[in-house]
């Protein structure tokens, strides 16, 4: 990379939204099926068809602009984007233009090794998606060079939100980094299922390119067919160094859309004739203004979740947890709401921490059964926990004990006290049965006092195992040593 | 106001092959047509809002609730051109 | 007078009542259509077989005890209203052989209420004309001088009714195609404030002008058939919960205590001798049904057309989009999907409708939005303000429903001629108003060969349908006008 330069990347987000139906029929909103079976007169665009809007979609970009800080405004309406395509039925998409759902609000999202970073937002607002093209007789599914194109209307109508980044972000890894806080946020808030692969995320990127340090915008891009943050990275990265190859040489930036090639690593120009795009935006005549009651944004507001950012930051900065470990729990919702009942009846974060994501994950992903849904309650972990602290237990049984929890066994107190699982902490019924051992194991003593001081493991095994696993490890260890100095 | 209309643009827009005929009328009673309307420029239209509706409503919305969709054969049955189960058309042109 | 020239009243009432059956109505209906369609050309579709089997099951309903407001009623539906299994056309070759999946919300509650379908009556292309000229597929005469124009759009419902070929129209008015062709028809023409019915169904012009209403021999008929649209939709957001007064119940006898307003610059002398004389004779009978006549003043309604000429072609513009030979409708190919767009559309749409489209993309384009979109969004709102402050000074407003009786076929050759036909009636359509023309007289026109009806024009503050109706059926019960003449039908009879 060039220092000379940086980066300047604006992100745009289209979310399919997680509701029953369509934005504006009741057509049901799934993913995938038979084509052209989810349809009615106003998906299709029908003659004489109108719109309703979905209150539920409009509730979940409300809840998600409060997520981010955004401002509801207290008008809002919808437009109509005029430009024709097969795939979209109207010859019309019914967007928002002016006066979106939400304005401003902030991204917080945080790097690999735990730096928090903020990306504003511009606006969130709400509109309709298309049908879906599948181009054929290019022998290769895409566009270019096709003979002809096969259209299925399931998808158009479904409620999509758009999501659009200022251009404050600088690198490639900054973007995703940014992508998967909005991924993460909108699956907290149940907004959407965020699958790149099912296509309910898609994003594009503005990228652009200036002296480092200079408060002007270079001449941008968009980026486009990125189908992965993988592939956004790497789009980033790679449009990014073509730009500064242009300009270290003397030579300009065209704005334009440029395409992802994921197999060549490279973007390539999508012009084909320059025809600027008139949309002839205009209120949309079907449907009336909206005007959130502050009320009903009070009610969302007061029902939003924690966090994920929120998360991420307390579980980094108040209870010192590696950003590694922190970011798994924000991953998964429920894990993180698991976890935050463990560290509300305990005070050892790091030790739910491992346990959660350590012994518990595995489990759950030997069993199938999610951490939040097994019979491991929140508090008897907190209790295993309480016990190892203490001391009452080793890890070992510890280990032991959590195995038979998740198969419901119940409180682990409970159990050690039944089965008299306690650890031996008296340095006299240690110390006894290091003798046991020492004098059950002459040779190896001897091999000891010879200098082979690696065998000392295998005494601390044969002590622990005398003791069934419950003498205190540190202690076994210390007093063998004792012995074998004396 | 402006009084001309860019005809071949427009109707690039609206997607309507015209003639060469059609661009030479339309274009004259099209600008006839902007010539009456520019009277418009007379009214004091500084400080008046713009009317979309004259409804008052706000707010006219549907509950989340699956409704039935219309059979697939009657849809495509009225198709210009299908395959299978889906609308076809001719190559598209990326733009 | 034979039967099917009653009223929709009183077929309801004989069907309710077992003096007839609506199939001997609707049997009675399909054989006057035989015989003089050929002549009127009223429908681009009989719908003989699906009458049949409405009748049919209005006769069972009514067996059944229903008390149904419309029973048997023959209605004749504007062919932009869709009928589920029904051809709708929209008069365009687009959609010559489109078949509604579906049914229109305000054709639903007809049919609802007992009417019977007897066909899809012609109209301008997409409703845009006045004349019925427009139609791509077929042409609607008079039936009180066959070589004059039905007036438009809803021509071909308003023909159908003159000519006793239905009892009662559907027709939609977005700048005044109800009122017109009901003044060229000898009918009452009624136009609802927009967003009283549903415009679910009926294939859009301008979405925030369009509206359903009635065409009808009297006003009760226009009453009962508003009664039976009339209401919320949840299918189409733009229409008003709130609650509709039963107007066919609420006629009145005259028009004490209300203040008619007299528009300044609607000045009936600017039409000519006769018409002038008609509108004053009209306006005198208002005086002597008890009516205070008071000036008012609507200083803006003079830039109407201009506005109307630019906020409906935008947004057809927009509604028409999609017709583009992907889904539905006529295709006509090409290389690619953009030459198929291109073929399809200039093949498929009639003159009118390609000016219209043209001059909306224009109005909506990149650089001209402001100067023209804006511009008469904001003219409109001074529109309405006039016909608000007019309303404090008065209840209903009266004037000429048209510039001119109904003229021959080509008279209006210069597509502006034409818009200004328009010209008494798209103010209120701008403003959302309720309005409705009613017969007030007949004149022969300059050559004619016979007397024309002419249309006198009642218009009321938003939601004031009732007191509408009302004043509108008393001027119709103490002048009579309409059944001065009837239309020329015996020498056409097949
Ligand atoms: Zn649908």
């Amino acid at each position: 990379m060039n220092a000379r330069y940086e980066a300047v990347i604006g992100v745009e987000c289209h979310v399919e939204l997680k509701t029953k139906t369509k934005m504006f029929c009741g057509c049901v909103n799934a993913f995938g099926g038979e084509p052209n079976t989810k349809i009615c007169p106003v998906c299709l665009g029908m003659p004489g068809a109108l719109p309703v809007p979905n209150a539920q979609a409009i509730e979940l970009i409300i809840a998600a602009g409060l997520a981010f800080g955004a401002e509801i405004p207290a008008f809002s309406k919808f437009d109509r984007k005029n430009y024709f395509y097969p795939d979209m039925p109207k010859d019309y998409q019914i967007s928002q233009y002016d006066m979106p759902l939400a304005i401003g609000g902030t991204v917080k999202y945080w790097l690999e090794d735990g730096t928090m970073r903020e990306c504003r937002l511009t606006r969130i607002h709400l509109e309709e998606d298309t049908g879906k093209s599948t181009h054929a007789g290019s022998g290769d599914g895409r566009i270019a060079g096709s003979s002809y194109s096969l259209v299925d209307f399931n998808r158009a109508g479904v409620p999509l939100m758009e999501c659009v980044s200022e251009p404050e972000l600088r690198s490639g890894a900054e973007a995703v980094a940014y992508l998967e806080s909005l991924r993460r946020t909108l699956l907290a808030l149940g907004v959407s299922d965020v699958k790149m692969e099912e296509g309910s995320l898609r994003c594009d990127a503005n990228v652009s390119i200036r002296p480092a340090g200079s408060a002007e915008l270079g001449t941008k891009t968009e980026i486009k067919n990125m189908n992965s943050f993988r592939s956004v990275e790497r789009a980033i990265e790679s449009e990014r160094a073509r730009q500064i190859e242009i300009l270290s040489n003397g030579g300009r930036i065209v704005q334009e859309t440029r395409g992802w090639d994921e197999v060549n690593g490279v973007t390539h120009s999508m012009r084909s004739k320059e025809e600027a795009h008139d949309y002839r935006y205009f209120p949309e005549p079907d449907l009336v203004p909206l005007e959130p009651s502050r009320a009903a944004v009070e009610r969302l507001r007061a029902a939003l979740p924690v966090l994920p950012a929120q998360r991420f930051e307390r579980y980094t900065s108040q209870l010192g947890i590696g950003s590694k470990q922190a970011t798994q729990l924000v991953e998964t919702p429920s894990l993180g709401a698991y976890f935050d009942r463990v560290v509300a009846c305990s005070n050892n974060a790091q030790q739910a921490s491992n346990f959660v994501l350590g012994d518990l994950s595995r489990l759950a992903n030997e069993t199938g059964v999610a951490v939040a849904e097994s019979a491991v309650s929140a508090e008897h972990l907190a209790e295993l926990i309480g016990l190892v602290d203490a001391k009452r237990i080793n890890s070992k049984i510890a280990k032991e004990l959590l195995a038979r929890m998740w198969d419901g066994a119940g409180s682990p107190a409970a159990i050690v006290e039944r089965e008299g699982l306690a650890q031996t902490t008296d340095p006299g019924a240690i110390a006894a049965f290091v003798e046991e051992v020492l004098s059950a194991h002459p040779s190896v003593v001897a091999e000891f006092k010879a200098g082979k001081s690696n065998v000392m493991g295998f005494l601390v095994g044969q002590v622990m195992k005398a003791s069934r696993g419950k003498a205190d490890p540190a202690l076994v260890n210390e007093l063998v040593r004792t012995k074998l100095s004396s | 106001m402006p009084d001309s209309i860019d005809i071949r643009y427009v109707a690039t827009l609206a997607r309507i092959a015209l003639t060469d005929d059609e661009v030479e009328v339309f274009g004259r009673q099209l600008g006839d047509l902007l010539g009456h309307v520019n009277a418009l420029a007379e009214l004091d239209t500084a400080s008046v809002s713009a009317t979309a509706q004259v409804i008052e409503s706000r707010n006219v919305l549907r509950e989340d609730r699956p409704a039935p969709c219309l059979d697939r054969e009657k849809v495509l049955a009225q198709a210009p051109q299908r395959q299978g189960a889906f609308f076809r058309v001719p190559r598209i042109i990326a733009e | 007078m034979e039967y099917i020239e009653k009223s929709a009243a009183q077929i309801a009432h004989d069907v309710r009542t077992r003096v007839r059956s609506a199939a001997e109505v609707t049997d009675a209906t399909l054989a006057h259509v035989e015989s003089v369609e050929g002549a009127v050309g009223a429908y681009l579709t009989v719908l003989a077989d699906s009458a049949r089997a409405h009748a049919a099951r209005v006769d069972e309903r009514v067996r059944n005890g229903e008390k149904l407001a419309l029973a048997g009623v023959p209605v004749a539906v504007k062919d932009n209203m869709c009928l589920d299994g029904s051809r709708t056309t929209c008069g365009s070759k687009i959609l010559e052989r489109w078949i509604a999946p579906y049914t229109a919300t305000a054709v639903a509650r007809m049919l609802e209420a007992g009417a019977v379908p007897i066909g899809k009556a012609n109209c301008d292309e997409f409703a845009m004309g006045s004349s019925c000229e427009n139609s791509a597929l077929g042409v609607t005469r008079n039936p009180y001088d066959l070589t004059r124009v039905p007036g438009g759009s809803s021509g071909g419902s308003a023909a159908a009714v003159a000519a006793y070929e239905a009892a009662l129209g559907m027709g939609s008015d977005t700048g005044g195609s109800i009122r017109e062709p009901g003044a060229f028809c000898n009918l009452v023409g009624f136009k609802p404030t927009y967003g009283r019915i549903s415009r679910y169904g009926l294939i859009a012009f301008a979405s925030s002008l369009d509206q359903i209403g009635p065409l009808a021999r009297t006003v009760e008929d226009a009453a009962l058939a508003y009664d039976a649209m009339a209401g919320f939709d949840p299918m189409d957001a733009t229409t008003v919960d709130r609650p509709v007064e039963a107007a066919a119940g609420a006629l009145r006898e005259d028009l004490r205590g209300l203040r008619v307003g007299m528009v300044r610059e609607f000045d009936s002398a600017a039409l000519g001798a006769a018409l002038d004389a008609l509108y004053r004779a009209a306006y005198r009978d208002l005086e002597r049904l008890g009516a205070e006549l008071v000036e008012v003043s609507l200083p803006t309604a003079a830039y109407g057309v201009a506005t109307y000429y630019l906020i409906a072609p935008a947004e057809c513009s927009s509604n028409l989009a999609r017709f583009d030979g992907v889904r539905y409708g006529l295709r006509v190919e090409g290389d690619d999907v953009r030459s198929m767009y291109d073929r399809t559309r200039a093949a498929g749409f009639g003159p009118e409708v390609k000016r219209r489209i043209l001059i909306g993309t224009h109005a909506l384009s990149s650089g001209y939005y402001d100067a023209y979109y804006v511009r008469a969004q904001k003219a409109r709102t001074l529109i309405a303000g006039d016909f608000e402050r007019a309303f404090a000074q008065c209840d209903l407003i009266a004037c000429p429903a048209a510039s001119c009786p109904a003229f021959e076929f080509g008279a209006k050759s210069d597509p502006y001629s034409m818009y200004l036909m328009d010209y008494y009636t798209i103010p209120m359509a701008l403003a959302g108003l309720p309005a409705l023309s009613v017969p007030c007289g007949w004149t022969t026109p300059e050559g004619g060969r016979v007397p024309m009806p002419v249309g006198l024009q009642l218009c009321a503050p938003l939601f004031a349908e009732k007191l509408l109706l009302g004043a509108a059926r008393a001027y119709e019960a103490a002048t009579g006008h309409a059944l001065a003449r009837r239309p020329e039908l015996e020498s056409v009879r097949a």
